[in-house]
C-alpha cells in the first residue's frame, strides 16, 4: 500500500471560513472569558481573579431570580405557542385562494422589527389610552402592567404569543402539507378518527419541523431582551427582568465586566446544553 | 365480498363539464363479477386511478351510479363501502410496529381483542413478517411496507373489494414477481373481489382474471389476457398488449382480401365494403414470418433487427408502412429478396378504431387473382 502525501495546501482552503468563525466567533468569545476571570480598574490594567465572578454569579439571589424568571416565561411561552401553532396549522385551508392570504397573515407579525413589537404593545397595552389595556379595564378588570407583576408578565407572554406563534404555524404547516394525499386516504379506508389521524398521521409526519420549532422558540425566547426592554423595562420591580435584561443591567448600567462576562458564558452554556438535551432527547425515537 | 356494478357512471374534474374531452372518465356500464380479479390496465392519464377512486368512495361522480351487489353505494363513504384500497406509495403508520399498523383498522372498528390478535398473528404468517410484527414500520424495506399496507386490507375478513392502485411501482424488480405471486396466492385463497390497476401489461395480464383495458377515458376492452392477445377489440388494445405491439397499417377492404399500399394481402374471413372511414389491418409480430424463395408473400425491405435474446425483431417496410417482424430463434432471414407472409386467421380489420366483425369465415386461403 502506498501513503498518500498529504497535501497541505488544503488549509489554505480551509483558511476564510476560519477567518470569519475566528472574527465572529470565537474572539468575542475568548474576550468575554478573559474579562470573566479577571477584574479591571483601569483600561489596560487586570488582574487575575480565577473563579471568583462565577462563584459571585452562582450565589447571588439577584441572579437565581433573573434565572427563575426565564425559565418560567419560557416554559409558559413554549406551552402556549408550540400546541397553539400546530392547532391553527390543523385548521389552515390546504388548497385554494385562502392559502396565500392565510400565509401572509400568518407572516405579518414576524415581518415587525423586535423593538416595534415592545413600542406597540406598550401603547395597545397601556390602561388609560391603550385599546388592550383601556378594554380590559371597561370589561372591569384590574389591569396596569406598570404597576401589577401579574399584569406585566400577562402582556409579556401575550406579546411573545402574539409575536412568534407565526413561526410554529408556518413550520407546522409546511411539515403538513408535505404528507400525501394518500396517507389521509388509507385512513379514511381504515376506518381512522380524527384524532386518530392527527396521532398516527399528521403529528409524526410533523416531528422534525416541530423540532425545529421547539428549538428555535427555545433559544429565541431564553434570549429575549427587546421586547419586554421596551414593553416593561424589567419592571415593575424586577417582575420582567429576565436574563438578558439583568445582563445589561451589569455590563452597561453597572459597568460590572466580570460579573456581566461570567453571566454571559453560563447564559451561553445553559442555552447550548438545553438545546442539546432537547435535541438528542428528541431524536432518539427516530432512531431506534 | 361483492359484485360490482357501474351504471351510467361518469366523472369530470370540472364543475361543469360540456365537452366529450372534459370528462376524465366517459359513461360506462359494467358488471363485474363476484371474486373475480380485475386489472384495469392503461396508459397513465387514461382514467384508471379516477375510476379505481370512484368505486373505493375516496371520489364522488359526476354522474351515474354504482352498486355493490345490487345496493346504491354513490354516496357513501369509503368506511360504509367496506372497501381496502392499497395505494402507489406504501402508507404505513411510521410510529407504530409492524403488528399495530396490521391491528389498527381493526381497533377502529372496535373488533374484540382476542379476535383481533388472533387475526394479526395469522395476517403476520401469511405475510411472512411474524419475525418483525414488533419492530417500528418504519425501518422496514419498501416492500415489506406494501406488505402492511396490503395486510391492513386482508385483515378485514369481509372487505367488498380489494383495490390496488399501481401497488408495485416502488418495489424492486425481484421483488415484484414475489409480491405478485403472494397476492395471487391470497386471491385464491379469501376470494376477494380484486381490482388493481397498472399500467404494466406483464401485471395485468399475469395477476387478473380479466384485464379492463382503458384509452382515453372509456374502457375499450374486457377480456381474458388471450382474448386481449388474439382478439384486440380496439387497436389501442393491439398497440398496447404486447412487445412489440400489434401491427396497425393503414388498407382497403375488398372482400376477402385488403389492399395495404398497393399489396393485396388475404384475409382469413370475408369483410363488407366499407367507404367513408379509416380501415387498417391489425396483424401481430408473432403472426408475421419472412418465406422462403418458393413460397408467396409481400415484399419488404429490411430496416434493422434487434435481438432481443429469445428472439429478434425484425422492422421492415411493407411500401410505406412500418411492420414488425418477430423472428423466432433459429431462423435465418435471406440476403436478398425479403418478403413476408401474414397469418391470415390472426388478421383483424378495424374501423375507425374499433374491430369489424367480418360478413363470413372462409376456410382455406388462396392467393388472389
Amino acid at each position: 500500500m502506498t501513503v498518500k502525501p498529504v497535501n497541505q495546501k488544503a488549509w489554505l482552503l480551509v483558511l476564510p471560513v476560519l477567518l470569519i468563525v475566528a472574527l465572529n466567533a470565537i474572539i468575542p468569545l475568548m474576550t468575554v472569558v478573559n474579562y470573566s476571570l479577571q477584574d479591571t480598574f483601569s483600561p489596560g490594567v487586570f488582574f487575575y481573579e480565577g473563579t471568583k465572578w462565577y462563584q459571585d454569579v452562582l450565589s447571588s439571589p439577584r441572579f437565581h431570580g433573573a434565572l427563575g424568571r426565564q425559565f418560567l416565561f419560557t416554559g409558559i411561552i413554549l406551552l402556549i405557542e408550540i400546541p397553539l401553532g400546530v392547532a391553527v396549522a390543523l385548521a389552515m385551508p390546504r388548497k385554494g385562494p385562502w392559502v396565500s392570504v392565510c400565509l401572509v397573515l400568518m407572516a405579518l407579525p414576524l415581518l415587525i422589527p423586535w423593538n416595534v413589537v415592545g413600542a406597540m404593545w406598550n401603547i395597545f397595552a397601556l390602561p388609560d389610552i391603550g385599546l388592550l389595556g383601556y378594554g380590559l379595564n371597561w370589561l372591569g378588570f384590574d389591569y396596569n402592567y406598570t404597576q401589577q407583576p401579574f399584569a406585566a408578565w400577562f402582556t409579556v407572554v401575550l406579546m411573545d404569543v402574539w409575536h412568534w406563534t407565526s413561526l410554529v404555524v408556518l413550520l407546522a404547516y409546511a411539515g403538513l402539507s408535505s404528507i400525501p394525499d394518500a396517507y389521509y386516504q388509507a385512513a379514511k379506508i381504515d376506518g381512522a378518527s380524527a384524532f386518530a389521524v392527527f396521532r398516527y398521521i399528521q403529528l409524526p409526519k410533523m416531528k422534525r419541523v416541530l423540532i425545529i420549532a421547539l428549538l428555535l422558540r427555545f433559544m429565541d425566547s431564553f434570549m429575549i431582551y427587546t421586547e419586554p426592554f421596551v414593553l416593561t423595562g424589567g419592571g415593575p420591580g424586577n417582575s420582567t427582568t429576565f436574563l438578558s435584561i439583568d445582563l445589561v443591567k451589569a455590563a452597561i448600567g453597572e459597568f460590572n465586566l466580570g460579573i456581566a462576562a461570567a453571566m454571559s458564558i453560563l447564559y451561553f452554556l445553559m442555552t447550548l446544553l438545553v438545546c442539546w438535551v432537547f435535541y438528542t432527547a428528541m431524536m432518539r425515537g427516530d432512531e431506534s | 365480498m361483492a359484485q360490482i356494478k357501474l351504471d351510467q357512471l361518469a366523472h369530470s374534474y370540472y364543475p361543469h363539464p360540456e365537452k366529450q374531452q372534459d370528462y376524465a372518465l366517459k359513461a360506462m356500464d359494467y358488471l363485474w363479477d363476484d371474486g373475480r380479479a380485475y386489472a384495469l390496465l392503461g396508459p397513465s392519464g387514461c382514467g384508471k386511478t379516477t375510476l379505481l377512486n370512484i368505486i373505493s368512495g375516496l371520489l364522488k361522480p359526476s354522474q351515474g351510479r354504482i352498486l355493490f351487489d345490487g345496493e346504491d353505494m354513490t354516496m357513501r363513504t369509503p368506511e360504509e363501502r367496506n372497501i381496502a384500497q392499497v395505494f402507489q406509495f406504501p402508507v404505513i403508520y411510521d410510529t407504530m410496529t409492524v403488528a399495530q399498523n396490521l391491528e389498527f383498522p381493526l381497533v377502529n372498528r372496535g373488533v374484540d381483542r382476542a379476535e383481533i390478535n388472533k387475526r394479526v398473528t395469522e395476517m403476520l404468517e401469511t405475510l411472512e413478517l411474524s419475525s418483525k410484527a414488533n419492530l417500528r414500520a418504519q425501518g422496514l424495506t419498501a416492500d415489506e411496507k406494501q406488505k402492511i399496507s396490503l395486510g391492513r386490507g386482508l385483515v378485514r375478513y369481509d372487505v367488498n373489494a380489494i383495490l390496488f392502485d399501481e401497488p408495485l411501482t416502488v418495489i424492486d424488480p425481484h421483488m415484484k414477481w414475489q409480491l405478485r405471486t403472494k397476492l395471487k396466492e391470497l386471491h385464491q385463497r379469501f376470494g376477494h373481489t380484486m381490482i388493481y390497476v397498472t399500467h404494466d401489461q406483464t401485471e395485468a395480464l399475469t395477476f387478473a382474471d380479466k384485464v379492463v383495458v382503458m384509452y382515453e377515458g372509456q374502457v375499450v376492452q374486457i377480456g381474458t389476457p388471450e382474448e386481449l392477445f388474439e382478439r384486440p377489440d380496439h387497436t389501442f388494445v393491439g398497440y398496447f398488449i404486447g412487445s412489440p405491439g400489434m401491427n396497425i397499417l393503414p388498407c382497403e377492404l375488398r372482400g376477402y382480401y385488403a389492399v395495404v399500399d398497393g399489396h393485396p394481402v388475404v384475409l382469413g374471413a370475408d369483410y363488407r365494403q366499407i367507404s367513408g372511414a379509416r380501415t387498417e389491418l391489425g396483424i401481430r409480430p408473432e403472426f408475421v414470418r419472412f418465406v422462403g424463395a418458393s413460397e408467396q408473400g409481400l415484399p419488404v425491405t429490411i430496416d434493422t433487427v434487434d435481438d432481443v435474446g429469445r428472439h429478434r425483431i425484425a422492422k421492415v417496410r411493407l411500401g410505406r408502412y412500418p411492420l414488425n417482424v418477430i423472428v423466432p430463434e433459429g431462423q435465418e432471414i435471406a440476403a436478398t429478396d425479403h418478403r413476408v407472409a401474414f397469418d391470415s386467421n390472426k388478421i383483424g380489420i378495424y374501423v375507425n378504431d374499433h374491430r369489424l366483425q367480418p360478413e363470413r369465415f372462409r376456410k382455406g386461403a388462396g392467393a388472389p387473382a
